[in-house]
């Protein structure tokens, strides 16, 4: 059989020539009829996204949130929890916002009340999972309200910043934990919430049971003495429903109530408070003296007053009271930006 | 009893099924047969991928390459027309109906080089099939890479709460199972009478 291929060569190289360009003006011609304008700054947003998908800005993903923040102007730049406040600027950059400072926000775990210090009602031998064990009658601890210490949030978290200590109790990681609420959504318990990472005294009790109640099932427990509502001088606690409740918009984390609690329900974040120091810029007004819960500070009247560094507790009241702001050295200190915050937190 | 469409359907959706009697499609297989949801969602951009590549490209290779002589050239045109299709639809798609430009989006990208998107057209090919039998091969082999797909992901998504050892976690498992349901495909091979 002949075999004609200079032919063979011609024809398919013409062929594959024509489908080509057959091809390519059909796909051109699609391009551009079909065109769809896509915001070059979903792109760029997009590009400076973490990537991690967690949901945590509350849109699909981060090319949900990208599309959001590039098209809607009412869309804040600082959604991205994990990204902190990095991607924030970079966005309000793209598109052109400004990025109010955005503080961080960790989950903080709602309840002490581990192995050690609460009570069960009956040994649960199912699976390790607090969403299993919560079908069992509500959980075998004796507080309805308490963690169940099955190390569901632990497993959860993408970031691996929480870890069960030897109480069965979810201890968080700050530095780690970038706010993302998996762990708050997966607790059936609802112990954990994510809050800003500067609130640093808060009540560690869920419980609504009534005091004689929580003290018989857990050592630890709000038992709503209401002593936290008299002794704090910022009025941000308040009592309901048989719980103490720190309103951390009026709370200056000034640590009194953390020390007059009586079954230590209520936990300071901070890890060594500072003393409080007057500068020369005192006029001797004598409002430290009568602010101060200790008695640390004291002076003479038009005279610089002293702190008392062996019974300053590191309050802070005395700092943002003092109307000349003439006291450094511990909170409300007008220089104590949210970096020192950071910084102090990532010592715990 | 069945005419030869109706064979050519159930031939190329159970007795010779893509996944399980051919062995091809295996990366799509187990990469999107982990939720039902994207099983789903890859299935029925499948199918009419499928269908319609092979409609495509048996009016290339009857009408034009056949004449031309240049059957020999089949993969080489076969995978770009199933390319140049991919890419069309992904651009009109996205003007058209952007909801199910994100619902389907990414799995066209997936599979424009796909073995099976290709072993269609090859086989319509070798088999000399007309027009009609050419649309329900195509047809017939989406439905069985769809119903591939539904098992595995149904048997997937209980296999995550099940306790596999640790060796055979993940993949090892999914290979096992696919081995399982292809002995069981098996038994669709004296369905028909020829």
């Amino acid at each position: 059989m002949q075999i004609d291929l200079v032919r063979i060569l011609t024809v398919s190289l013409a062929f594959i020539g024509i489908i080509g360009v057959i091809f390519g003006l059909g796909l051109a011609i699609a391009a551009a009829k079909f065109a769809v304008k896509v915001d070059p700054k979903v792109e760029r947003v997009r590009e400076v996204l973490p990537g991690a998908n967690c949901g945590a800005c509350g849109y699909a993903g981060c090319q949900g949130y990208a599309e959001a923040v590039a098209a809607n102007p009412e869309v804040p730049p600082n959604l991205c929890a994990p990204g902190k406040a990095a991607v924030a600027e970079a966005i309000a950059q793209i598109t052109g916002k400004t990025a109010a400072a955005v503080e961080p926000k960790v989950a903080r775990i709602f309840c002490q009340g581990d192995s050690a210090r609460s009570v069960k009602r009956f040994r649960y031998e199912g699976i390790k999972d607090c969403r299993a064990a919560v079908l069992a009658g509500g959980g075998d601890k004796a507080c309805a309200y308490g963690c169940l210490g099955y190390g569901t949030c632990a497993s959860v978290c993408p970031f691996g910043a929480i870890t069960m200590n030897e109480y069965d109790l979810p201890v968080v990681d700050v530095e780690k934990c970038t706010g993302c609420r998996k762990c708050e959504i997966a607790c059936p318990k609802k112990v954990i919430e994510v809050l800003p990472i500067s609130k640093q005294v808060l009540v560690r009790c869920h419980s609504l049971d009534s005091g004689p109640v929580t003290r018989k099932n857990c050592q630890v427990g709000c038992i709503a003495c209401g002593s936290c509502v008299k002794v704090c001088p910022f009025e941000a606690v308040s009592l309901n429903n048989n719980l103490a409740r720190i309103d951390i918009e009026k709370c200056r984390r000034c640590g009194l109530c953390v020390m007059k609690c009586p079954t230590n329900a209520i936990m300071d974040y901070i890890p060594h408070r500072t003393k409080a120091y007057i500068t020369d810029k005192c006029n001797g007004c004598t409002i430290c003296a009568k602010v101060c819960p200790v008695n640390a500070a004291s002076g003479v009247l038009k005279q610089k007053h002293v702190i008392d560094q062996e019974r300053c507790i590191g309050c802070g009241i005395c700092v943002d009271k003092c109307p000349k702001k003439a006291i450094i050295g511990t909170f409300n200190a007008e220089t104590m930006d949210i970096s020192e915050i950071l910084e102090e937190a990532k010592k715990v | 009893m069945l005419n030869e469409l109706g064979k050519i359907f159930i031939a190329s959706a159970l007795i010779n099924n893509f996944v399980f009697t051919r062995y091809l499609g295996l990366c799509i297989f187990f990469g999107v047969s982990k939720r039902m949801e994207t099983a789903v969602g890859m299935s029925m951009t499948f199918t009419s991928v499928m269908v319609i590549s092979a409609a495509l490209s048996w009016l290339v290779y009857n009408l034009v390459m056949l004449p031309l002589g240049l059957g020999f050239l089949k993969i080489v045109i076969f995978i770009g027309i199933v390319a140049a299709f991919v890419q069309a639809a992904d651009t009109i798609l996205r003007k058209i109906s952007p909801g199910l430009y994100y619902k389907l989006g990414i799995y066209l990208v997936l599979i424009t080089t796909n073995c099976i998107i290709l072993a269609v057209p090859v086989i319509n090919a070798d088999e000399k099939y007309n027009f009609m039998q050419a649309l329900t091969m195509g047809l017939g082999s989406g439905a069985g890479f769809s119903l591939a797909l539904i098992i595995m992901a149904s048997i997937r998504e209980k296999l995550e709460l099940a306790d596999v050892p640790k060796v055979f976690q993940g993949l090892p498992i999914a290979f096992v199972l696919t081995g399982l349901i292809a002995l069981a495909f098996l038994g669709f091979s004296g369905l028909i009478r020829l």
